[in-house]
This record gives structure tokens, C-alpha cells and sequence, in this order.
């Protein structure tokens, strides 16, 4: 049955259905609703629910949890997850899965709590130090905010990789129709958790690597794990792109402002069409080049003045110009606010 | 030589080869005269007596003891610096039956990780912490820690601790006593035989209480770090004898079961906490014969916080899903968030809605005149204002648009409540525009509403919605600031 339910809400549900019993975490607007959802509900099914003093300490406690071979989720935005990201570098060198749900606000510093999407480079770039990556799925609805975090726990336990959930104060505030259904969790073997067990005895989690070549062996396992993560679990989607003369590229929220412009735009005679990421890390760079080749102009919106444009440049690799409208601070571009600036490229394209 | 006698066996929680370690495989590279070495080997005896090595996880930190790891024959986790108390609380939640433990250094735990050692002493979390307290940063070179003596000389103090530069030393026992949940705190010394006999004592007393699930225990152990101090094994002992432990009095700080009650939520079926029902999902034709009922509407619905704007667009928003619609609601979200000021947008559509945001909505329902005015210029052509008032504020004029004026928030007050003046704007909606059916309306309330007296008001409100607008229509009606202009 369908039921009317908030973004932040869905993640709680969703990762209820997954199977994670283990919520640590630190409030901040606009995420703050992750935790109390799941200091509603989670210990209702038995699970453990622990506000952190800190966002420093509950990814330490995502840390731990992790290591002891539960599926953990935490989330935050932008200020907490600076604060994260010394552990997510340490969760990433100690191959321990979890889930991170980063509902993006205003920043650099404080900014403001409303809707950004400037933690792109944070979250997809890694963040903390060392030579990792984190799995980054981008929602654009309140059914994938579920959907993607089922997906998340998974794909973080088949690679033992944190997995960030990209969102924004819009998908997480919003309310939509979610359909909900109990899954059969894929179960992962965890041989290797820290469990205070005579079977788990001598396992032994850590980051630590203080020979040369050990460590250097330990980031080419990491290096060659991720290559098989970007060989396998690309996500995007498109709209109308087959016949596009313009390729409009945003995640998240604004894939669906983008939507509603092409729709006005094809309404005007204009040939434009989407191609919308769903994952951020592995980038679909190799999906995105082909359909740019096919079009004259590629045109990157986002919430941020330029962060993922730099990976649609890298993918189109000089093939196409790649133009980028940005809007920050809690300002979001209108439909007619991109389709002017559409229209003002495409003369400028003609 | 002949024969010799194994006076003191290594404890069966050791490693006999350290396989973790590269080299010299046989011996531990702490330092000769190191408290470190001691402390493991307590530690160890402890756990091989109390029969809990198969249970315990021991969480090393950063310091010189990062590499615990490579002599227990145990769980072990290495965590962040500062960060093994954190890691240790939820290691243990996530698995009850098993025996933490947090050995860390000062600089470790009193320095950047105070916040993780009060908090986690502050929760009662059942786990030990071995707190080895050797007045210095050893790992990192001999910098000042947080329990350097005053005019105590390290790397960054090179004329002494100065306690007008860097405070005094600080006494984690006394500190942690302060709080109301840890079962146990003391400290000790490894100085000398006495001492060490004690320090054994308390480390298993400490694992005793997690065993018998007591609570959270700390034992701060004064610890020689001959290598830093620059002094010989021997004079470090003493200097810790004499020295450190006048700084530090050695001694029982707290010694009591703490009283947590426990209390736990009712427990409950995954489907009821996350509302899953048996209910199957509507087929495609009773989709396509609900259609036909419906309508599809942007609506924008602004006011003053506290008049229930958001509320009356999710309660829209729950009978276009029930009518099998794609719906969205939103949240004001932008530079206007701040103030009283409240609004969000509605969509009710029969396709995948494209973008949440409405910029130009087909409906603005206006609880008050800012509202009314911020966005009536944003309508649709030939759009629908729905406006909180009899008439129009003088000199208003809004081209191209359709304005119902309904004085909700005094219909409201005639029915006995403010509140519902959000629901009188609902009425009003319907009836001008029969985008729900009512039936479905009602129903929405009844099981929104639970309180009897509340959902009786609404029903009135609801009706006077509609009959407000109904009496008001006018075959012919002429434009004009009288509430209805078309
Ligand atoms: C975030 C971070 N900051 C700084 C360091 C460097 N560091 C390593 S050990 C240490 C001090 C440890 O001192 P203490 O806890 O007293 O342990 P000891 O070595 O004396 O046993 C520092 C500052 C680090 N590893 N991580
Ligand atoms: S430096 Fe100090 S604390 Fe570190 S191993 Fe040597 S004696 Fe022990």
C-alpha cells in the first residue's frame, strides 16, 4: 500500500527493511528527522538507537558497530559531515560497510540549513585523507531516499565500502507516495567481524599498515575493489536524450526541475533531453560521454557553483561544450529561470 | 646449564609469536622499563583467570599502545586517536555478550578524546577502560599531554609546563568520579611490587564488573615511560613512586553499582514500525476510474506559521494519494524560510511529477494579505486565489485570475476555534473546484483527526468551506474587489 511519507522518513523505513538494527549518530537540520525516526522506531524492532555527544564520536560508534559485523547507518549534513570524515577514511581503510545519509545544506561553514548540493566533492571525492572512495548514491524522490538506501546497505556489505547517501533538504523534507515491502535481505558472510567469539577470536579490524609495501599492497586491494565497483554498479537514467540537442545533466533534485524544463522545451520545439546520475561514485562517465557525443551542448545544473561539472567535463572530455548553471544558498533555478538560460545557450549554440 | 623452573608463565592470552609484527617476533617493541608491557600483562592474567579470553575485544588506540593488536589473542579493533571509547560502546551494543575493553594512552584519552571517555562514562556504558597515565606523549616524541606535571619539561614545553600557558594537569579519576553512572574508577601506579599488586587487583575487578554487567569501569594506570623521561628504567619507577603519584593520588574513587533502570519501547512487527499493510496496491483500472474524479493542480498554500498551512497541504496531498494520484509536498525551502512566514507546494498530477517546486501554481490559497500579495503574481494564467478574508485589500488587482475571498479565519472563530480556519480554505478549495472527491475528503479527516471533539469542528469547518463559496456564486459575476471576481 502506498503511503504519504516524508524523504528523511523513507531512509529510517528503508533501512529498517534492510535489516540495520544500529542508528548512531548527531542531529542537524536538515537531517535531523533521520535521527528521530529512528530513535522512534528502530528500538521498537528490537534495535539500538545512540545519539552521540558528537558527530566525530557517532561515526566512531558507526565504526565499531561496523567491526562488529552489524548493518550500521548514520546520518548528517554538511558541518557534521566535515566532522565525519577522518572516521569515513578510517571506516574505508578498515574495508568496514555502513551508511552514511548526507541531506546537504547551505554551505561552506554554518551557511544556512537550506537545500544544497555542495557536498558533492566531500562525499564523491572522498573527503578524508588517503587513497579511497566511498559509494555515492544521488535520490531524487521520496520512493528512492527508500529505495537507494535498501541499496546502499547492500552495496556497502559486497564491497565493505561506506556508502553515502547524497541528498538534499528538498527530498528529505519533501512528502510522496512510498511503497513499501519486507525484502529478503541479501545476507553477507562477515568472517571477518570482531564479534567476542572463540570463532571471531582472532580477527582484527584496523587501518593501520606501517610497512611501505604492505600498505601500498593494501591501497592496490582497495584500488582494484573500487575498479570493480565502477565495472559493476553504474546507475543513471535518461529522458528523452535519444534525439537531443541539448543534454541537460543534474542529480538529485534538480534531475527533476530538469525534467519539467525539458518538458516545457519540447513543448517550444526545442530537442533537449536528461541524463541524470544515480550513482555519483562510480560516476556513469562512459554512459554520459555516449550520450553527450550525440548532442551539440551539454548543459550541468546544480545547487553548488561547480562540483559535479568537473566529473561531466572529464566524461565528455572536450567532445561537446559543456556549459554549468549554478544557483547556491538555498536559491533553487525555476523551470523558467533554466529555460531562459537554455534558450540564451542554444542562440548562443546556433 | 641444567635445569631451570618457569616461575611466571606467559598468559594463555598472548600470542606466543607476535605475527603481527614484522620483526623481532618474540618480544614486544615497547620500550625496556615501558608501564605498557605491565599493563598488557595484567591485563591478560586477568582475562586468562576469569576465563573471557574467547569473549573479549580489545579496542587499541593511537599512542604507543596502537599495536596492542599484536599480542592479545583476542578480538581486537584499532580505532581512531581519542575515538576507542566511542568504538567500544557500540562494539559492546552490538554484541552484549562480549567483554570491550579501551586501553588508551593520556594523550589518547584526556587530551583529544576527553569528549568520547565522559560521555561514554556518562551513559554507564558497560565496558573497561585501561587508562595508562605516563605524564607525556611517548609515540609521538615526548610532546606535553594533558598530565604533565607543571613545570614538567617536554618537547612543547621546553621551560616547563607553565600553568598560565597550558593549565594544570588534569585528574581524569576525580573527574569521571563526578558523574553519576560509573560503577568503578581507580587508579594505580606500576612503581613497585606493592603497587603493581594492586593495579592487578583493580584491572580484574574491572573485568569482573562487565562480566556481571555492572557498568562502566576506569582504571587510570601511572605508568613509567623511561624512553621520554630520558631516565633509566629503575629511576622512572621512583620517579613515578615519588613524583607522579603525589600529583595523582593513587586510590578507589568510585566503588558503587549505579542504579539504571531499564526501560524498553514496546517491541513490534518490522511491517507496523515501518506501516506496511496487507492492502494490495491499486490496479491500473481503478486508477484510470478514479481519474476521471480528479483534477490536476499545482496549489501553493501560504500564511503566518501556527495557521496551519502545512498541514492542510498534506492532508491535500493524502487524498490525492488515496485518489491514486502522483502527489508531492513541499516545504517552503529558500531565502523567505525565515520569519513567521509558512507556505509549501502542492502538486496532485496523474503522471510522474517532474519537478516538486511550483513557480507557477495554478491554485495559491492566501491565509493572509503578505501572502497574498508576495504571490499572486506568480499564478498561472487563469489561476485560482483562494484568500483568507471577505474581500479584497483595497488596491489589490491580480490580472487574468479567478479570486474566491473566503473569511476563513472568522468562519473559524464562529465555530469555536482558529484552528480550523485551514480547513474552512479546504472546503472552499473543493467546492470551487472539485478536484477530490468529498467522500474521499471525509474520510482523510476521520482518520487524520483522532480527537472526537476536534474532528467534529473540522467536518463543521469543512461544510462551511463550501457553503460559504456555494452561497456566494453568481451566474454572470463581474469582476471586482467584492470576493469574487472572475
Ligand atoms: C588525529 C590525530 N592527531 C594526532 C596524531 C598523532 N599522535 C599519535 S600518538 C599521539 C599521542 C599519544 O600519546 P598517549 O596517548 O599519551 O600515548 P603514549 O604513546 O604515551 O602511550 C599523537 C598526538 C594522530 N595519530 N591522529
Ligand atoms: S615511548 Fe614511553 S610509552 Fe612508548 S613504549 Fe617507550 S616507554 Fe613506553
Amino acid at each position: 500500500m502506498r503511503q504519504l511519507c516524508k524523504g528523511n522518513v523513507a531512509v529510517v523505513k528503508a533501512a529498517i527493511l534492510a535489516g540495520c538494527r544500529s542508528y548512531y549518530g548527531y542531529p542537524i537540520t536538515p537531517a535531523s528527522e533521520i535521527a528521530e525516526y529512528s530513535a522512534l522506531l528502530i528500538p521498537q524492532v528490537g534495535g539500538t538507537f545512540l545519539q552521540a555527544e558528537s558527530e566525530v564520536s557517532a561515526i566512531n560508534m558507526v565504526y565499531g558497530a561496523a567491526a562488529a559485523g552489524k548493518r550500521v547507518m548514520t546520518a548528517s549534513s554538511g558541518p557534521g559531515v566535515s566532522l565525519m570524515q577522518e572516521g569515513i577514511s578510517y571506516l574505508a581503510g578498515a574495508e568496514l560497510p555502513c551508511v552514511i545519509v548526507d541531506v546537504v545544506r547551505g554551505g561552506p561553514g554554518l551557511g544556512n540549513i537550506a537545500p544544497e548540493q555542495s557536498d558533492y566533492f566531500c562525499a564523491v571525492k572522498g573527503g578524508g585523507h588517503g587513497c579511497y572512495r566511498n559509494i555515492v548514491l544521488a535520490p531524487a524522490s521520496v520512493q528512492e531516499m527508500a529505495d537507494l538506501t535498501v541499496l546502499a546497505f547492500e552495496l556497502a556489505d559486497k564491497y565493505r565500502n561506506p556508502a553515502f547517501l547524497l541528498t538534499d533538504g528538498f527530498v528529505g523534507q519533501m512528502m510522496e507516495p512510498l511503497e513499501l515491502e519486507v525484502k529478503d535481505v541479501k545476507e553477507y558472510e562477515k568472517a571477518w567481524a570482531v564479534r567476542g567469539t572463540a570463532e571471531t577470536r582472532q580477527n582484527f579490524v584496523s587501518s593501520i599498515q606501517l610497512e611501505p609495501d604492505a600498505l601500498e599492497a593494501h591501497v592496490r586491494k582497495l584500488e582494484a575493489k573500487y575498479k570493480a565497483c565502477e565495472a559493476a554498479e553504474i546507475r543513471y537514467e535518461t529522458y528523452m536524450a535519444e534525439d537531443a540537442d541539448v543534454l541537460l545533466v543534474g542529480y538529485g533534485i534538480v534531475s527533476r526541475i530538469l525534467r519539467s524544463t525539458i518538458d516545457q522545451a519540447r513543448a517550444q520545439g526545442l530537442k533537449v533531453g536528461l541524463f541524470r546520475p544515480i550513482t555519483l561514485w562510480p560516476y556513469p562517465s562512459k554512459a554520459l560521454a555516449e550520450a553527450a557525443s550525440k548532442c551539440q551542448k551539454v548543459m550541468v545544473v546544480e545547487l553548488s557553483t561547480g562540483q559535479m561539472v568537473e566529473d561531466v567535463r572529464l566524461a565528455v572530455n572536450g567532445a561537446v561544450p559543456v556549459e554549468f548553471y549554478g544557483r547556491v544558498g538555498g536559491n533553487v533555478p525555476s523551470v523558467e529561470e533554466i529555460y531562459a538560460e537554455l534558450c540564451s545557450r542554444v542562440a548562443a549554440m546556433v | 646449564m641444567s635445569e631451570f623452573q618457569i616461575l611466571h608463565e606467559k598468559s594463555p592470552v598472548f600470542y606466543d609469536v607476535y605475527e603481527r609484527k614484522s620483526e623481532m617476533q618474540h618480544q614486544t617493541h615497547y620500550c625496556p622499563g615501558c608501564g605498557h608491557g605491565v599493563a598488557h600483562k595484567l591485563i591478560a592474567e586477568a582475562l586468562a583467570e576469569l576465563g573471557l579470553q574467547d569473549r573479549a575485544i580489545v579496542v587499541s588506540p593511537v599512542g604507543c599502545s596502537v599495536f596492542a593488536y599484536y599480542y592479545f589473542d583476542t578480538g581486537n579493533v584499532q580505532a581512531a586517536h581519542g575515538r576507542a571509547p566511542a568504538a567500544a560502546t557500540a562494539l559492546k551494543r552490538s554484541n552484549p555478550e562480549s567483554i570491550v575493553i579501551s586501553y588508551q594512552g593520556d594523550g589518547d584519552l584526556a587530551a583529544i578524546g576527553t569528549a568520547e571517555i565522559v560521555h561514554a562514562a556518562n551513559r554507564g556504558e558497560n565496558i573497561c577502560v585501561f587508562f595508562v597515565n605516563n605524564s607525556i606523549y611517548g609515540m609521538t616524541g615526548g610532546q606535553m599531554a594533558p598530565t604533565t606535571l607543571v613545570g614538567q619539561v617536554s618537547t612543547t614545553t621546553p621551560w616547563g609546563r607553565r600553568a598560565n600557558n597550558e593549565g594544570f594537569p588534569l585528574h581524569v579519576s576525580e573527574m569521571l568520579a563526578t558523574l553519576e553512572a560509573p560503577a568503578y574508577i581507580e587508579r594505580v601506579a606500576l612503581s613497585n611490587a606493592k603497587n603493581v599488586m594492586k593495579a592487578r587487583k583493580a584491572i580484574r575487578k574491572a573485568l569482573e564488573n562487565q562480566k556481571n554487567g555492572n557498568g562502566f569501569s576506569l582504571v587510570e594506570i601511572l605508568s613509567p615511560c623511561p624512553t621520554i623521561l630520558k631516565m633509566d628504567p629503575v629511576v622512572t619507577r621512583h620517579w613515578v613512586d615519588e613524583t607522579l603519584t603525589a600529583a595523582f593520588p593513587l586510590g578507589v574513587y568510585r566503588d558503587k553499582k549505579a542504579e539504571i533502570p531499564v526501560v524498553l519501547p514496546p517491541q513490534k512487527s518490522v511491517e507496523a514500525v515501518v506501516g506496511i499493510s496487507a492492502k494490495p496496491a491499486a490496479t491500473l483500472e481503478e486508477r484510470a476510474a478514479r481519474h476521471a474524479h480528479t483534477r490536476e493542480l499545482s496549489i501553493k498554500i501560504a500564511g503566518f506559521g501556527g495557521q496551519g498551512v502545512l498541514l492542510l497541504g498534506q492532508l491535500i496531498a493524502e487524498m490525492g494519494l488515496r485518489e491514486h494520484m502522483e502527489v508531492s509536498w513541499l516545504p517552503s525551502y529558500g531565502p523567505e524560510m525565515r520569519s513567521g512566514s509558512a507556505h509549501c507546494h502542492v502538486n496532485l498530477s496523474h503522471e510522474r511529477i517532474g519537478s516538486p517546486l511550483i513557480t507557477r501554481p495554478q491554485v495559491i490559497m492566501a491565509m493572509n494579505e503578505i501572502s497574498l500579495r508576495k504571490f499572486a503574481s506568480t499564478l498561472a494564467p487563469g489561476g485560482l486565489i483562494i484568500y483568507n478574508r471577505d474581500k479584497l485589500p483595497e488596491g489589490f488587482t491580480a490580472e487574468n485570475a479567478r479570486i474566491v475571498c473566503v473569511p476563513a479565519s472568522e468562519i473559524a472563530d464562529g465555530l469555536g476555534s482558529a484552528k480550523v480556519a485551514n480547513v474552512v480554505m479546504l472546503g472552499a478549495l473543493l467546492e470551487e473546484t472539485e478536484c477530490l472527491p468529498p467522500e474521499t475528503v471525509v474520510q482523510v479527516l476521520k482518520d487524520t483527526v483522532r480527537n472526537e471533539k476536534m474532528l467534529a469542528l473540522d467536518m463543521k469547518a469543512l461544510e462551511a468551506g463550501r457553503m460559504y463559496v456555494h452561497s456566494k456564486v453568481q451566474v454572470g459575476a463581474v469582476s471586482g474587489p467584492d470576493g469574487f471576481s472572475y
